[in-house]
């Protein structure tokens, strides 16, 4: 009886909890998060590209190489179990897994750096012009078309013949021509923004212009920017690797994909492992980074919906 | 009302806009686009002024000009007898907790990354800075009550709202500072009829109840009927004429308040059919080039040789009638 009066109590209880909780909002965000995971291509993608990320991080330390050392006992040898040389050796005897995966750290390094430096670039730029418009912005805007026209490779071998092969050259390079897109997209954006009612509604009530910005304008850039972020990725690992490619990428013994797809295609006959295996690579990086780029668009697109 | 306290005086206001055309060249010289030319009314207490003209006229930038939002090219603005156009930033601040707006898109109005607790307690942390976080979200709950939202849907995001109840959010952030005038700029043009008629209700028993002033803005007669104590026509950006409501409906002064009334539907099915609808001739003239004298002459059916002459302005008829016809 006791029993029976208790459970009807908490039974009350919960149901007076019912109709007095507010109902959790579902923000923006959880919903774009939502329709990502439903992306299965793009779930896929991440996932995978997660463990190439993982591998290139913690692999060279499990593994019993260096990316320098030669095996004496295996020169240029097919993939094997022997010495647990898996992706084979190069010319040099040097295990190909180890340099892939340190090839990968130097160019998702590469990709990562001159994102994070070119998107920065691109939202502050892009922003600036477009809150202050105007005269300022027109400057702003010429000077990104200008960029454009720039022959980007002759200036990068340029860049790279007069300064040296480094690791920063080549962020720096890379970083120099890519940040327009962004700034573009941002711009027209933040253009967009500034005319919505709720800014004026905002301005109406007295907001700050400094409030107006961090609390009415960034947080409805920031999809956009996110969404050129992942497709700006794939875009910065695959220009690395076309400098790589033309001998303008990081010094030997270190390694890039790009450096180790040169060096691969000159030998392609012989020893094609030494091909497939970063290519193999460097496709799957760029495949999920798209596919996960696409996703994050569905996904944040007010458009779509 | 001669008893009641004026508190908003627009004093010949003129928000005029550089524009340049779309293939212009850089050099060629801006022109004048006249979008407000020359609006004087007062407003008092706890009254409501209703606002009605075509798509264009100046409506919008009117509103926006009382709000500084647009600042006005010329004239005065008077808000409980100080000139707003003098102000300093901070007299303005002072303002805008009196004087609040409600906008014709409910969505766009709403931040879509905000809650509609956020949403609503904003004018409160901005004028209000000392309120505890806990006081804010009572009088935001309580406000939610009063304009009809179900207090639970607090921690929602606009975008999971219908439009009427986005209206009633952006009603809810106008109150919350308990202002004296609330500019209504098409509140309900975006929603459906039905919804129309509690969104104009809801507004007018809280009119009554908080002793709001409003600014009611509409583009046709029919749906400031019911909430407008005076009614102002504008076309072009100038005033047609400025009549108290049953004065304007049953005898209405000007060539273009009797088009306007001519296009509003009657209940009654008989008189319905027997109605003239008076179809204005010609386009609306851009307001970039008026026409001389009275800018509603191209389209009247009245016009004669003097109505292109001098510039009519709004001259009192009676003591509910103002009207800017040469011949009313
Ligand atoms: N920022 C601006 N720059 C240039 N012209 C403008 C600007 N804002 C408005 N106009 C022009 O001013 C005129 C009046 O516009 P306004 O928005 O006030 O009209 P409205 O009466 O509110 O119309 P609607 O019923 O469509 O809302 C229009 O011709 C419009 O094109
Ligand atoms: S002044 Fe002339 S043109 Fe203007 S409304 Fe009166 S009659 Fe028509
Ligand atoms: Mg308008």
């Amino acid at each position: 009886m006791l029993f029976r009066s208790k459970q009807k109590a908490v039974a009350e209880a919960m149901a007076a909890n019912l109709s007095m909780a507010a109902v959790e909002g579902r923000s923006p965000w959880a919903d774009a998060r939502e329709r990502f995971l439903r992306n299965k291509a793009a779930v896929v993608s991440l996932i995978l590209l997660s463990l190439v990320v993982l591998a290139c991080v913690f692999g060279p330390m499990l593994l019993p190489h260096s990316y320098e050392d030669t095996d004496w006992d295996a020169m240029a040898m097919a993939p094997t179990w022997h010495n647990l040389h898996l992706f084979g050796t190069d010319d040099l005897g040097r295990d190909l897994l180890v340099r892939t995966l340190i090839g990968g750290r130097i160019s998702l390094m590469v990709g990562l750096m001159a994102t994070i430096a070119s998107v920065t670039i691109g939202i502050v730029w892009g922003a600036t012009a477009g809150f202050l418009g105007g005269k300022v912005d027109t400057v702003m805007m010429r000077i990104v078309d200008m960029m454009y026209a720039v022959p980007y490779l002759l200036i990068a071998i340029l860049m790279v013949t007069l300064l040296g092969r480094e690791f920063y050259l080549v962020v720096l390079t890379i970083t120099v021509f890519s940040w327009m897109d962004m700034a573009r997209v941002v711009r027209g954006q933040t253009l967009s923004v500034k005319s919505k009612e709720f800014v004026e509604a905002a301005r109406a009530i007295g907001v700050s212009t400094g409030s107006i910005i961090f609390r009415h304008v960034v947080p409805n850039l920031l999809g956009i920017v996110v969404i050129y972020t992942t497709v700006t990725v794939p875009g910065v690992i695959l220009t690395e690797s076309v400098l790589s490619f033309l001998g303008l990428g990081v010094q030997e013994p270190m390694t890039s994909w790009g450096v180790l797809i040169e060096d691969g295609t000159g030998v392609m006959e012989t020893t094609p492992w030494m091909l497939l295996f970063p290519a193999a690579m460097l496709s799957l990086t760029l495949y999920c980074a798209n596919y996960i780029g696409d996703g994050m668009r569905d996904a944040l697109d007010p458009k779509d919906r | 009302m001669s008893d009641k306290k004026l508190i908003l005086s627009v004093r010949d206001v003129k928000v005029h806009f550089k524009v340049k055309g779309g293939n212009d060249w850089p050099w060629t010289p801006k022109k004048t686009l006249k979008a407000v030319d020359g609006v004087s009314f007062d407003l008092y207490e706890g009254e409501t002024l209703g606002v009605v003209g075509e798509s264009g006229c100046g409506k919008s930038t009117l509103a926006r000009s009382i709000l500084n939002l647009i600042p006005a090219t010329a004239g005065e603005i008077v808000w409980m007898g100080k000139d707003l156009r003098q102000g300093s930033e901070k007299d303005w601040l002072a303002v805008r907790r009196d004087i609040q707006m409600i906008f014709q898109d409910p969505l766009a109005s709403l931040n879509p990354r905000m809650t509609i607790a956020q949403i609503i307690g904003e004018p409160l942390r901005v004028h209000r800075p000392e309120l505890s976080s806990e006081e804010v979200m009572k009088r935001v709950r309580a406000m939610m009550v009063k304009v009809g939202l179900r207090e639970q849907m607090i921690n929602r995001y606009p975008h999971e709202f219908s439009g009427g109840q986005c209206q009633r959010i952006g009603i809810a952030r106008a109150l919350i500072l308990e202002p004296k005038l609330i500019i209504c700029d098409e509140p309900v043009s975006a929603l459906d009829v039905s919804i129309q008629a509690q969104i104009i209700n809801l507004l007018k028993e809280l009119q009554r109840e908080m002793g709001l002033a409003l600014i009611f803005i509409a583009h046709d007669l029919a749906v400031v009927k019911h909430i407008s104590d005076r009614i102002l026509v504008m076309y072009l950006g100038r005033e047609m004429e400025l009549a108290e409501k049953h004065a304007l409906y049953d005898k209405p002064s000007h060539p273009y308040t009797r088009a306007l009334l001519s296009a509003i539907p009657i209940p009654d099915p008989k008189l319905e059919r027997n109605k003239v609808i008076q179809i204005l001739q010609g386009d609306l003239p851009s307001p970039i080039n008026p026409p001389s004298g009275c800018v509603f002459r191209t389209r009247c059916p009245l016009a004669e040789a003097q109505c292109a002459g001098e510039r009519p302005e709004l001259r009192r008829l009676s003591a509910d009638t103002q009207s800017s016809c040469l011949l009313a």
